[in-house]
């Protein structure tokens, strides 16, 4: 009699598995079908949505697994957004060449930042990128190719290469946002799923015992650094192409590139996969809902994140694991079959 | 196999290890006793790569590893189990082998498969493969350290306490466990509070003390020597000052 219920019990609980997995299809079909089944508004809420997906991954890769809690994500965000224009502007590559080029300068931009980011530890590592991304916006803001301070728009020639009317080109950066959110989770399902992957997993749970079972602490750190940092110039590229426009305030927002995203991240869960998909979400539905509130919704943001952490530290998804028993998006290992 | 020559270490004005020499055979089971505040974790922190040593070198096969991360000394043959056990608590029992097994070797996911597995037969957790490892009893974390220190190949493998907390009876699986491992051709050293159960598989004893070694011999020559039971009984009748 107990066999029997326990059964049940089971099949109830893997049944959540497959309805979480179900709703994550449902959601990527409707990704899919968006240009399609959405006005132009709401496309453009979702192509920001997306651009956010990814720096909410990215952040989650570093802060949550490599144990690099970086403020200075908007650094490279911005970075991304001033390279995508030059390419564009000053150079004849072509426009969609200008947003890959964007992501290859934030790596190589990356690389001498590592010297002072990988010096520091905890504290002083978040202060230190902070600065980091806050000196790169007030370098920015120096050039006056750039407009300087003022920052400056694209120009229309640039802008019509990507669709003649603004239903065509909203469309075009949909779908460039979509393949890029795509990639980004992709790329880091495998990341996850490799030798380097499960060794972050365990230096997400203990670093110094991660170190004994031979984790390379060192190499694992700079993999995901070098990882987040073109994705993050390629986001930056997609979202100058919606706003139209570089600024060093804009370009180089901490609150919109960064103070979010630890709140999405936060929200939905650190150190998961499902995490930021679900912090995102949430973060979306709080601003659209509550944004004539003006002020107040930033308070509401905040209020959420503060009893989420008090509550779970792992954020809804840490929440929904209490219940759910398996991943959503499996990156765990299954032992050999058959013993 | 490993030889330690003047290593000192320090924390602020407390000498922990002051210039301790020690030589470990190739073969042999050392068990290294002494009271608390010995210095013995912080001995075993030295030679597992975990802090560098203020002073002193450590050889181990022939190469000065005195700064070798701790990652780099798993790979040339040292794994190591901490005296509380250190799960990746979100991981199953069988991913947290998987990581030693993998990074231990260099080897891919995929390779270092079948290691994971023997090694969870071996200590006994091959059930427990699918637990998250925050969940497990004290053995079985016990055990999982010894696991994952195994999955690694090692060549030495350094033991802390792993007999702490545990009854006889689950002792004894254990000590099975590291005597297997030993007649394979790994050299053990194992530092235990339980002398009972050290005296029953070590070959030598080393007694540290006040942060230097304080006698060496079998067993049964170190624990009838007056001047450690001395130190020993002394030393454990005023644990608070040997705190300080």
């Amino acid at each position: 009699m107990t066999g029997v219920r326990n059964v049940t019990f089971q099949f109830d609980k893997r049944l959540l598995v497959l309805i979480g997995r179900g709703v994550l299809v449902l959601l990527a079909a409707m990704l899919v079908a968006a240009p399609w089944i959405f006005d132009l508004a709401d496309l453009q809420v979702i192509t920001e949505l997306l651009c956010l997906l990814v720096l909410a991954v990215m952040w989650n890769l570093l802060a949550g697994y490599a144990d690099i809690v970086t403020i200075g994500q908007h650094g490279f965000v911005g970075i991304g957004c001033y390279a995508f224009y030059a390419f564009a502007v000053f150079t004849d590559v072509g426009p969609y060449a200008a947003i890959l080029l964007a992501g290859l300068t934030t790596l190589v931009f990356a690389l001498p930042a590592m010297i002072v980011v990988f010096r520091l530890r905890a504290a002083y590592l978040a202060v230190g990128t902070w600065v980091l991304a806050e000196v790169m916006m007030l370098g920015a803001g120096k050039i006056d190719a750039f407009g300087a301070g003022l920052g400056i728009s694209l120009p229309v020639s640039v802008v019509r290469e990507f669709g003649g009317n603004i239903a065509e080109r909203f469309t075009t950066i949909y779908w460039m946002a979509l393949i890029l959110a795509v990639t980004a989770m992709a790329a880091t399902y495998f990341l996850m799923r490799s030798a380097t992957g499960i060794g972050l997993t365990a230096m997400r749970d203990n670093e110094e015992a991660a170190g004994a079972v031979g984790v390379n602490l060192f190499r694992a750190r700079v993999i995901c650094f070098l990882w987040a940092a073109p994705f993050l110039g390629l986001a930056g590229a997609l979202i100058t192409l919606q706003k139209l426009r570089i600024a060093p305030a804009a370009s180089f927002s901490i609150i919109d590139w960064t103070v979010y995203i630890i709140f999405i991240v936060v929200i939905g869960g650190v150190g998961s996969f499902e995490g930021p998909v679900i912090g995102t979400f949430v973060f979306f539905l709080i601003r659209e809902y509550l944004q004539s509130w003006g002020v107040w919704h930033f308070i509401v943001l905040g209020g959420v994140s503060i009893a989420m952490v008090l509550i779970e530290p792992r954020g809804i998804w840490g929440l929904l694991r209490r219940v759910v028993p398996g991943d959503l998006i499996p990156v765990s290992h299954r032992p050999p079959r058959g013993s | 196999m490993l030889e330690l020559v003047g290593l000192g270490r320090h924390f602020g004005g407390l000498n922990v290890i002051k210039g301790l020499d020690l030589t470990v055979a190739e073969g042999e089971i050392l068990g290294i006793i002494g009271p608390n505040g010995a210095g013995k974790s912080t001995l075993f922190n030295l030679i597992g790569g975990n802090l560098a040593p203020n002073s002193g070198r450590i050889v181990y096969a022939g190469r000065d590893i005195t700064r070798m991360t701790s990652w780099h000394r798993c790979r040339v043959g040292i794994g190591r189990t901490f005296q509380i056990p250190r799960p990746f608590h979100q991981m199953t029992v069988y991913e947290n082998v998987l990581v030693a097994a993998v990074h231990g070797s260099g080897n891919t996911v995929a390779r270092a498969k079948g290691r994971a597995q023997a090694v969870l037969e071996q200590t006994g957790l091959w059930h427990r493969q699918d637990m998250p490892a925050g969940r497990l009893s004290l053995l079985d974390l016990k055990r999982l350290e010894l696991a994952k220190a195994l999955a690694l190949t090692p060549k030495l493998l350094l033991l802390d306490e792993l007999a702490g907390g545990l009854t006889d009876a689950e002792c004894n699986g254990l000590l099975d466990i590291v005597r297997k491992v030993h007649s394979g051709g790994t050299t053990v050293v194992w530092i235990e509070h339980v002398i009972r159960a050290l005296r029953r598989i070590a070959g030598r004893f080393v007694v540290l003390y006040g942060g230097n070694i304080f006698a060496s011999g079998t067993p049964d020559e170190v624990l009838a020597d007056a001047r450690v039971k001395e130190v020993y009984l002394g030393a454990e009748g005023n644990a608070g000052d040997s705190g300080q």
